[in-house]
């Protein structure tokens, strides 16, 4: 067909060169993901904070990466990161791609949640909020019981949502040559002459993952909405 | 550690120096994301306005494809399947330069989420106002000529602000395929000169500088073509 040849995509073949990189691609999301979050509401706490001295930094911080290109940013960080961070991890300089990209996804994604964050705090009506100081809840009380759980729940879709743009940008460790899943397509590709096909097929496998978990979380907010 | 700026006036070995081939790099990846812009804003107003036709199911069923299909692949992906796979399928695509082809890739990519814009714009807009495109007499066509897309265009003004900021940043994918842009300068030129913090944080600069352009545009325009007591001035660009 049209000169492609995909016979050579053996199962033989994926696990060999594939599934390691799928195994550290998905890693990498969910470890950005739950690292950013968390990174993230901190960034928002300090931004609505109201003081100076927090939301400044904060502010800086979160507006620079975004206005950075990610691929600037996964360089930066394989720069400047000193290479006896590396020597307390597993595998060590050995790994120091794949450990630069952990560092730099939580520090980027960080900057991105911490603005669905802000907008998800920013959500809950003022009301909560002086309930909360009506029972006599201090400030971190009151963030803590009443506003992030429910902040978290209305953003849920969005945070999902960006975990899925974070899957796609996690192949732009390209640049610094970690071992992804599209490298280990391209790997293959390159290793049995067939380059067109394996950057095919990855597009497909790419295409299933997001699909499916764009489906799910529209299926989700569907279930949240009629809830609320 | 100590600066060394004046790394960019050494001669790259082709005769002339890293700042002359920083600002050929800058005006590579300003091209690149013009022309994609281009692209995209065309693609994208056209599908966004099919997702949105009134009875011609099948169209919106091929806008709606349209958008899933650009918007799951990641954009080095995309940017790959363009430049490798699409030459070798469609022998044409043979005699079309790379710069072309990366064009295509991040255009398409961005016009998937640009029809996701434009479709939110036009549905935001009250019933009545289709209603009143009918009521005149207007046909389909005409009603979203003068009726609905002034309106929607004007409405996701803001958002296309952020999103034409997002394509000058995702135009540095582009290095992937050797476009010598941005990105492949500071890789390049941190090789060669090891000064890389000198080298990533002008390129950082210039990146700056440009998303900064790009919504400073959008803003000017934001104002010029506001109808007063219309649409409640958003904050200009660059926020959600």
């Amino acid at each position: 067909m049209l000169g492609l040849d995909l016979t050579f995509l053996n199962w033989d073949v994926l696990s060999k060169f594939v599934l390691g990189g799928l195994r550290f691609s998905v890693q990498l999301t969910v470890v950005a993901t739950l690292g950013g979050i968390l990174l993230g509401t901190v960034l928002a706490l300090m931004r609505l904070s109201g003081n100076k001295v927090l939301a400044l930094p904060a502010t800086i911080y979160v507006n620079g990466m975004r206005s950075i290109p990610l691929v600037m940013v996964i360089l930066w960080f394989f720069l400047l990161v000193p290479s006896w961070v590396y020597g307390y991890l597993p595998g060590g300089m050995n790994n120091r791609a794949e450990y630069s990209a952990y560092i730099t996804f939580i520090a980027f994604e960080a900057a991105y949640f911490s603005e669905i964050m802000r907008a998800g705090i920013q959500s809950i009506p003022r009301g909560q909020v002086f309930a909360g100081q009506a029972l006599g809840m201090t400030y971190a009380q009151n963030m803590r019981l009443v506003v992030l759980p429910q902040a978290f729940r209305n953003m849920l879709p969005v945070l999902l949502t960006q975990t899925i743009i974070l899957f796609q940008d996690t192949s732009l460790v390209y640049a610094i040559g970690a071992y992804d899943m599209l490298k280990g397509f391209t790997t293959a590709g390159k290793i049995y002459g067939r380059p067109e096909e394996a950057y095919l097929l990855a597009a497909v496998v790419y295409f299933a993952i997001c699909y499916g978990l764009s489906w799910s979380v529209k299926r989700l907010q569907a279930k949240i909405a009629i809830v609320r | 550690m100590t600066w060394d700026w004046q790394v960019f006036l050494n001669d790259d070995g082709s005769g002339r120096t890293y700042i002359q081939w920083m600002m050929d790099a800058w005006s590579w990846t300003l091209a690149v994301a013009g022309c994609s812009w281009v692209v995209a804003v065309s693609l994208g107003g056209i599908m966004g306005t099919l997702r949105t036709l009134p009875n011609s199911p099948w169209l919106v069923r091929l806008a709606n494809f349209w958008v899933e299909l650009f918007r799951n692949i990641p954009l080095l992906v995309q940017i790959f399947l363009w430049y490798f796979v699409v030459p070798k399928v469609i022998p044409v695509f043979q005699q079309v330069p790379g710069f072309v082809l990366v064009v295509f890739a991040l255009g398409f990519f961005t016009s998937a989420r640009i029809a996701e814009q434009v479709r939110a714009g036009v549905q935001a807009l009250p019933k009545g106002q289709r209603y009143a495109g009918m009521a005149l007499g207007f046909t389909t066509a005409q009603t979203y000529r003068y009726v609905i897309l002034p309106m929607a265009f004007r409405i996701i003004l803001p958002p296309l602000t952020s999103e034409s900021m997002n394509l000058l940043k995702n135009s540095s994918v582009a290095f992937a395929v050797s476009i010598a842009e941005l990105t492949m300068f500071a890789m390049q030129a941190q090789e060669e000169t090891s000064r890389g913090i000198e080298v990533y944080l002008a390129v950082t600069i210039l990146y700056a500088i440009s998303a900064f352009a790009v919504n400073r545009v959008f803003g000017f325009i934001e104002t010029k073509v506001r109808i007063p007591g219309f649409i409640v001035a958003g904050g200009t660009g660059g926020g959600h």
